[in-house]
């Protein structure tokens, strides 16, 4: 591990921490525009998070200690997620530590976590929101390695910054295995960051909720990170679409700060190209009935095999 | 000269067989029994596992003991793959020996004393099974084995189900037996020879090797609890006192993975590549089906033997993956398979066994089994909480603990299949790959139902608020199991080096490329391709945690506010709104309805506590258990015909028999 390395890794960490909450605006902000309403400012989760810091924590008088760690552990598992996710550059020495299985892993604990803590002070809201979330996870989380097993095959690794590399110097071809991984992936990342037609983030109508159900019972600092935590899990589902099915504009040769420079914008622009297109789906498309929910994610996990078997067969 | 590891072995399972002597001769003495012979008990558990460490890098060793048949006196042998289930066995021992010193109360159905020398004669059987080296003492120990723990089966034999479960147990374990035992009258090939050694130099031609290994993938799953013989798990388990379903979920079950090991890999001299295919199959419908079971359970116990099902399931999955990259060859694959086959299995008898511990914990503060009447108790029982959400986070398979690794290995096994010959084959891997990624996520749902229904939420019954935390054996039993499951998933390398000797003695090759892994990286084929480290993992983890901590505390007040909870504003809430266990396997039940056969318990509207209550039975045991108990009867009866119970008419059936006999004899 090189010095610039550790550099470009901090760094990286940095910016995911910075732009998570600036994507999250920049959604709401699209979807706002795209339904004919006035847009917020997009700083306004920043804002969201700031009034929260700031507010007494109100704990329900039952709550054990799984409930007070959780906002922390989500919060330190997505921080994880975001250091091995390539967003500017692949030479992230710290991903050496975790491959694609892990940061599955990583997603996992933190909503197994969230589970607990939701249903830690036995509210109704808390355990339907608790055995929705496990119930859309059973279901998203192999889809999702699906994704990253076919993505490992091409490329022979499981080591994310291996794969985009192996990606980023391939020429521009359309790979069909690719095609079927990434409508599976589009559908993933859906469910998993609580989005229309899966859930609606910004719903609190009580029968249709799953992640927020889970955040009912929270409050200030403990909420902050949450919030904070889950506008990371977003920016990192992004960054590994993005690096995955559009790798260009990454630094791939070790640490260039010159080339570090040039990524940055490239980045941006292609997040919010993938935040509109994000807001375009939501607007598009209506709520499902949670029982559908598994009709969606099956065909998720079954176009992630099959891109798998197309890789296979085609060997491309 | 220093002792042999195989006469300390020896000397072990003597001192077991000493100690439950003893419990028998003062079986009085409660006091003795619980406070000297089962702590006792616990320090020969350790003392194996010592030994077995030395013994996996050591060379093979044999002894042959003047005991058994006049013609074939009691071969031992201990080799790598023997001394590492020894190693599982006495590791795991050692905390549920201790746990049963403060479980065992005089108000069980069966004598103190007696339950002492079962429970010793059950260790010491299990130990044999795996030094034994001919079929005969092979045999012996197995079958000792099965009635000792058939015995403490059925420990609380005064309950009618109890027996019954304990009497299918018996039943499935004599049918395996029976099919182990035709597997090594085909092994010897005729020549009449049982030891192992000649066994392993038979070479079988035409179909007998496949008729041996199926003969041993029978026999032992029917121990093991792979589908459809697993029948009897989800029976014996609850059936049992919580440290036997610990042992016998954790342990014994690996005596069966154990023997269909030995078979395959060190009995049969070559393995084809369909075996594998057919393993890996059955093993993922095991696994598929055991956790899909698991989801809809009620019973913590009955949960977690289900749970067990799975995970033996993915371990024969693991077992045929190692056997098709066996039969082609692809050696340094067989060695990643087996080490995740072996490492799965180790890591199972950790967090099993600490699961099954707990809920002895919670069984006897609340004396409740029912998940739907528990709650709230990580308030009343912090340690048992605490210590039982460790193991619940290894069996769902979460970084960075040991259910996480093996599953990764088994995952990097499937992934770098390399182009097999066969292209059926090249397709079905990644299939595979995909239904075993299923059960895997499948497994966090189950634990997230079995630790937030037992321990979060409000209690659901009153007299849970006088719920008592364990005692201090219990306590440290469960500490070194929970221990254990850290331990197992922060150091990956260190066991796999450990677990090498194994791979090079079965497969051929070994799982470590020197150079590219280090103590702290594990990097099966090459640090470019996959690598995984749990130790920076949690370090960074746990370095973003507490600094996020540190700075929330520091630039902002700590002001906290104690209230009820909110819930949206509802005003009135009582414990009975949270989720139940049917509630919360509710989705899986709706989505898997075909696997089940379904019986609600719809309330009346005039219930004044109304109460609803789902129970999914297996398909299975109404298609395939009661027609073939029905067919047993009918032929019972049918014979019964002949049974008159009068003398005049058995004089008769004699006399027809002499005249029989004389026609024939002359």
């Amino acid at each position: 591990m090189t010095f610039s390395g550790f550099l470009s890794q901090l760094l990286q960490l940095a910016i995911a921490l910075v732009l998570a909450p600036l994507l999250v605006g920049w959604v709401n902000k699209c979807r706002a525009w795209l339904s004919n309403r006035t847009a917020p400012s997009i700083l306004l989760p920043y804002r969201m998070i700031r009034k929260l810091f700031f507010k007494d924590a109100v704990v329900a008088e039952n709550a054990s200690s799984i409930f007070r760690l959780t906002p922390y552990i989500v919060f330190g598992a997505m921080c994880c997620a975001a250091a091995i996710v390539p967003s500017l550059a692949t030479d992230l020495p710290f991903a050496r530590a975790a491959d694609t299985i892990a940061l599955v892993g990583l997603f996992a604990l933190a909503r197994v976590f969230m589970a607990l803590a939701a249903m830690d002070i036995g509210t109704s809201f808390g355990s339907l929101g608790a055995r929705r979330e496990m119930f859309v996870g059973f279901l998203a989380e192999p889809a999702l390695l699906m994704v990253l097993f076919t993505a490992s095959l091409i490329s022979g690794s499981t080591s994310l910054p291996s794969i985009v590399d192996t990606f980023a110097h391939r020429e521009l071809a359309i790979y069909p295995s690719l095609a079927f991984a990434g409508v599976a992936f589009t559908m993933v990342s859906l469910a998993e960051n609580a989005r229309v037609p899966v859930d609606n983030p910004t719903t609190h109508l009580e029968l249709t909720m799953i992640h927020e159900a889970m955040l009912l019972e929270y409050s200030a600092r403990h909420l902050a990170l949450l919030e904070w935590a889950s506008a990371l899990k977003l920016f990192n589902y992004s960054c590994i679409g993005l690096a995955l099915f559009f790798p260009y504009g990454i630094v791939v040769s070790g640490t260039d700060w010159l080339a570090l420079l040039g990524a940055a914008p490239a980045l941006i622009a292609k997040l919010m190209a993938g935040g509109f297109a994000l807001a375009l789906i939501e607007t598009l498309s209506a709520k499902m009935r949670i029982f559908r929910a598994p009709e969606f994610l099956g065909t998720a996990f079954m176009l992630a095999v099959l891109a798998m078997l197309v890789n296979l067969l085609l060997g491309a | 000269m220093s002792p042999q590891p195989l006469t300390l072995v020896i000397a072990a399972i003597a001192a077991w067989l000493m100690i439950g002597a003893l419990g028998l001769a003062r079986s009085r003495h409660f006091a003795f029994i619980t406070r000297i012979l089962f702590p006792a008990g616990s320090v020969v558990g350790l003392a194996m596992a010592v030994v077995a460490v030395v013994a996996m890098a050591s060379p093979p060793q044999a002894i042959i003991l003047p005991l058994g048949l006049p013609d074939l006196p009691f071969h031992l042998r201990l080799d790598s793959l023997s001394a590492f289930f020894l190693l599982l066995l006495g590791a795991t021992s050692t905390a549920i020996s201790l746990y049963s010193a403060g479980y065992f109360r005089t108000s069980e159905g069966t004598a103190p004393g007696l339950i002492c020398f079962q429970y010793h004669a059950f260790l010491a059987a299990m130990a044999l099974v795996m030094i034994a080296d001919d079929a005969y003492l092979f045999m012996v120990a197995w079958e000792t084995m099965a009635l000792t723990s058939f015995f403490l089966v059925t420990t609380e034999h005064r309950i009618p189900e109890i027996r019954r479960a304990g009497f299918l147990y018996l039943l499935i374990a004599h049918i395996g037996a029976i099919a182990i035992l035709l597997c090594f009258g085909t092994l010897q090939g005729g020549s009449g020879d049982y030891t192992f050694a000649a066994m392993r130099t038979m070479h079988l031609t035409g179909a007998w090797p496949s008729a041996a290994f199926f003969l041993a993938l029978f026999g032992f799953g029917a121990k093991a609890g792979l589908l459809p013989l697993h029948i009897w798990l989800p029976e014996a388990h609850p059936a049992a006192p919580s440290p036997v379903s610990a042992l016998m979920s954790g342990v014994m079950l690996k005596t069966a993975i154990y023997g269909l090991l030995r078979v395959t890999f060190d009995l049969l001299t070559a393995q084809l590549w369909w075996w594998g295919v057919v393993a890996l199959a059955l093993g993922l419908a095991t696994a598929l089906f055991g956790v899909i079971f698991a989801a809809v359970q009620t019973d913590m116990k009955r949960l977690l033997a289900y749970s067990s099902i799975e995970n033996i399931g993915i371990i024969v999955a693991g077992i045929g993956l190692t056997i098709l990259f066996k039969a082609y060859d692809k050696s340094l694959l067989a060695a990643i398979a087996l080490t995740a086959v072996l490492y799965h299995a180790l890591n199972h008898a950790f967090f099993k066994s600490l699961l099954f511990l707990a809920t002895g914990s919670v069984l006897h503060a609340t004396h409740e089994r029912s998940l739907g009447k528990l709650g709230g108790l990580i308030h009343h029982m912090p340690w048992v909480a605490w210590l039982a959400l460790v193991g619940a986070l290894a069996c769902a398979g979460l970084p960075p603990l040991n259910g996480f690794v093996s599953e990764w290995l088994l995952l990097q096994a499937f992934l770098f299949t390399p182009s097999l010959p066969q292209s059926f084959v090249n397709m079905l891997v990644p299939v595979a790959a995909a239904v075993l990624v299923l059960a895997v996520a499948l497994s966090a749902y189950v634990m997230v139902k079995f630790f937030g229904v037992i321990f979060l939420g409000r209690p659901r019954e009153a007299n849970l608020a006088y719920a008592k935390d364990a005692g201090t054996f219990e306590r440290v039993a469960l500490v070194w199991l929970a221990a254990g499951c850290v331990l197992l998933g922060l150091f990956p390398v260190t066991v796999i080096t450990l677990l090498d000797p194994i791979n090079t003695m079965l497969v051929g090759a070994s799982a470590i490329r020197t150079g590219e892994s280090s103590w702290f990286l594990l990097a099966p084929i090459s640090a470019d391709r996959s690598s995984y480290s749990p130790l920076i993992m949690l370090v960074v983890i746990l370095a973003i945690v507490l600094l996020t901590v540190q700075v929330v505390h520091r630039y902002y007040h700590g002001r906290v506010r104690r209230a009820p909870p909110w819930d949206c504003g509802f005003p009135a809430q009582t414990p009975r709104m949270q989720d139940t266990a049917e509630g919360f396997g509710m989705p899986i039940r709706t989505v898997f309805e075909p696997f089940f056969r379904i019986k609600r318990h719809l309330p009346s509207p005039f219930d004044a506590a109304p109460r609803y209550e789902v129970t999914a039975e297996d398909h299975l045991w109404h298609w395939l258990y009661v027609p073939v108990a029905r067919g047993a009867e009918m032929l019972a009866r049918l014979v019964g015909h002949i049974q008159q119970g009068r003398i005049s008419v058995y004089l008769t059936y004699s006399f027809f028999t002499l005249l029989a006999l004389l026609f024939l004899v002359r």
